[in-house]
């Protein structure tokens, strides 16, 4: 078994000696010079002085979503402007994004964990990855590029669409390895073999590093049988930086970098460690980022931990696979999706009441977004015309919302389903 | 109110989205209003469809649609009345090719036929009609 960094099999006692006093150097930073997080643990009653173990993490208060939101777009930034090299911008839960800066640290430690993560996964320097993930804002397709381009891989830097020429690539430069969200690469399988192209007996690839979409063990044993792709599940987050770790060839687990991050699993209702082997929100503190720091952010989604040492030898903790999340967010071609964007987008269009259904459907291998809303009765005028005209400029709106393809339904008022307390605006049909 | 008002026909036009058997709710909801129905047409939208109906009582149907939950608005619209021949309706068309139509249906009601139309500018349409000597109905004649 060969490692990209000798960090990756420390000692789990050395390893978490090392976590403490980046956790502590972190903390001390943040007080010192970050007027945004010492109001926040002045506020929560701790000063750096509380951390002296590692569970003393448990003290500090937690980062959320509204947090970054609220802080657009960079008021929560620790670097001045020049020491930052590169935005991403994710999905904000309303109307603006959240921005994520990085130094050219940033930059480093973010390649070095996706680096560790390809070659744990057996990518090398033979290898030719291609990476489908949207380059651009969306940290997906930057984050693996970095990461492959870093172990000496060759990168393919095909982003999205066009999947007959990204099969052509595929074929005619021997490609590899695929990073892709799982649905696309079942839906490149589908269009290829329209294409006559045989994935297994015409092209070269054998493994596929897949995330930024929920899936299942299932869908890997469809990927393995249909297309011969050994399926390696990636996890990670813009706030976080982008696609951070991924599973060893072992597929048992996602091997967090505990030298760079510090992952706490939570009961949602509680705020506790879930027991061994318990599911709950995944926490993550990221020790090293200097431009946008993390800590303790409430990623939203549910899973477990294992501190156990790893067959490949890695001492680091593995998360499982992302079994859901503890908000309504559904995740769509790699997109996040808020519905309260959606709610925020109607609420500019006086047509439409504030009722919505959003309904998340799987057709072929793709993923499709339906939003079904009210027609208010005053925006009616019996011209079919305006009828479609209002839907046009729906569809354009919530598209430019969510940066993903949505089609909308307008429905009759009072048709849609009406909660009493927590709105269920998602229906989601698929079946991963 | 102007001598040509008589002539302005109310409408109900309903929203009706695609779901099975809207009409048929329609249809029910004026049938126990004891609601008759004179004219009557569908037109397809992306998804959703408006349903174009001329009755009896259009206040009342109105009343009784909303309170089921459509969504209804009047829409004035103009019946000419056509010979009931072949040619009927291209001896109408010669007199209106000055009016801009938006959509119109037809039915026959012995021993004429009737168009239904809506134009854009409804008190010029109806003063360039008759100048053009056309028949239109009076509202009486539905309501």
């Amino acid at each position: 078994m060969s490692y990209w960094n000798p960090v990756e099999v420390m000692p789990v006692p050395e390893l978490k000696a090392l976590q403490l006093k980046q956790l502590k150097m972190l903390v001390y930073k943040l007080y010192t010079f970050s007027p945004f997080y010492r109001q926040k643990m002045k506020e929560a009653g701790v000063t750096p002085e509380d951390i002296q173990e590692l569970d003393d993490v448990r003290k500090l208060p937690f980062m959320t979503k509204k947090d970054l939101r609220d802080g657009y777009p960079d008021k929560l930034f620790l670097a001045s402007p020049r020491e930052v090299v590169r935005y991403h911008a994710s999905s904000g839960t309303t109307g603006k994004p959240t921005i994520v800066g990085y130094t050219q640290n940033d930059i480093e430690n973010w390649s070095e964990s996706v680096a560790r993560g390809l070659v744990s996964a057996g990518v090398g320097t033979d290898d030719v990855l291609q990476v489908c993930y949207t380059y651009g804002l969306f940290s997906g397709g930057l984050g693996l590029h970095y990461g492959a381009e870093k172990v000496g891989a060759a990168v393919v830097p095909a982003s999205t669409g066009n999947t007959e020429r990204q099969i052509d690539l595929v074929r005619d430069l021997d490609v590899t390895v695929i990073a892709a969200t799982p649905s696309y690469l079942l839906h490149m399988g589908e269009v290829a073999a329209k294409m006559g192209v045989d994935i297994r007996k015409d092209t070269k690839l054998r493994l596929g590093i897949l995330g930024a979409e929920p899936w299942s063990e299932r869908m890997r044993d469809r990927i393995f049988e249909r297309l011969g792709i050994k399926a390696i599940d990636i996890y990670g987050t813009s706030e976080l930086s982008g696609p951070l770790w991924c599973e060893c060839s072992e597929q048992n687990g996602i091997h967090v970098w505990g030298d760079i991050t510090l992952v706490e699993v939570l009961d949602p209702e509680t705020d506790e460690p879930v027991p061994p082997g318990g599911k709950g929100e995944l926490v993550v503190t990221m020790l090293l980022k200097e431009a946008l720091p993390i800590v303790r952010y409430r990623t939203g989604d549910i899973t477990t931990v294992s501190e156990e040492v790893c067959a490949c030898g890695r001492t680091h903790p593995r998360i499982g696979r992302i079994q859901g999340r503890v908000d309504d967010m559904i995740i769509i071609r790699g997109i996040n999706v808020f519905p309260s964007q959606v709610e925020y987008s109607l609420m500019q269009h006086p047509e439409v009441g504030n009722e919505f259904q959003i309904v998340v459907d799987r057709k072929g291998a793709l993923d499709s977004l339906l939003v079904k809303v009210e027609l208010r009765p005053e925006a009616f005028g019996d011209r079919v015309f305006e009828l479609d005209a209002i839907k046009d400029r729906l569809t354009h709106k919530l598209r430019d919302a969510l940066n993903v393809g949505v089609s909308v339904e307008i429905v009759e008022p009072g048709s849609l389903p009406r909660f009493e307390g927590k709105a269920k605006r998602v229906v989601d049909r698929r079946v991963f | 109110m102007s001598e040509n008002d008589k002539y302005r026909i109310k409408q109900l036009s309903i929203f009706s989205e695609n779901r099975p058997n809207r009409l048929g709710a329609v249809a029910k909801v004026l049938k126990e209003g004891k609601i008759n129905i004179l004219g009557f047409s569908i037109a397809e939208g992306a998804g959703y469809g408006v349903i174009r109906v001329l009755v009896d009582r259009p206040d009342i149907a109105r009343d009784l649609l909303i309170k089921d939950g459509f969504v209804v608005k009047f829409t004035e619209v103009l019946a000419i009345q056509m010979q009931d021949t072949p040619g009927g309706l291209f001896d109408l068309t010669d007199q209106m090719k000055d009016i801009n139509i938006e959509y119109g249906y037809g039915y026959r009601n012995p021993p004429y036929a009737v168009l239904i139309v809506r134009v854009e500018e409804i008190e010029q349409g109806i003063s360039s009609l008759l100048a053009g000597g056309l028949r239109l109905l009076d509202n009486v004649t539905f309501h």
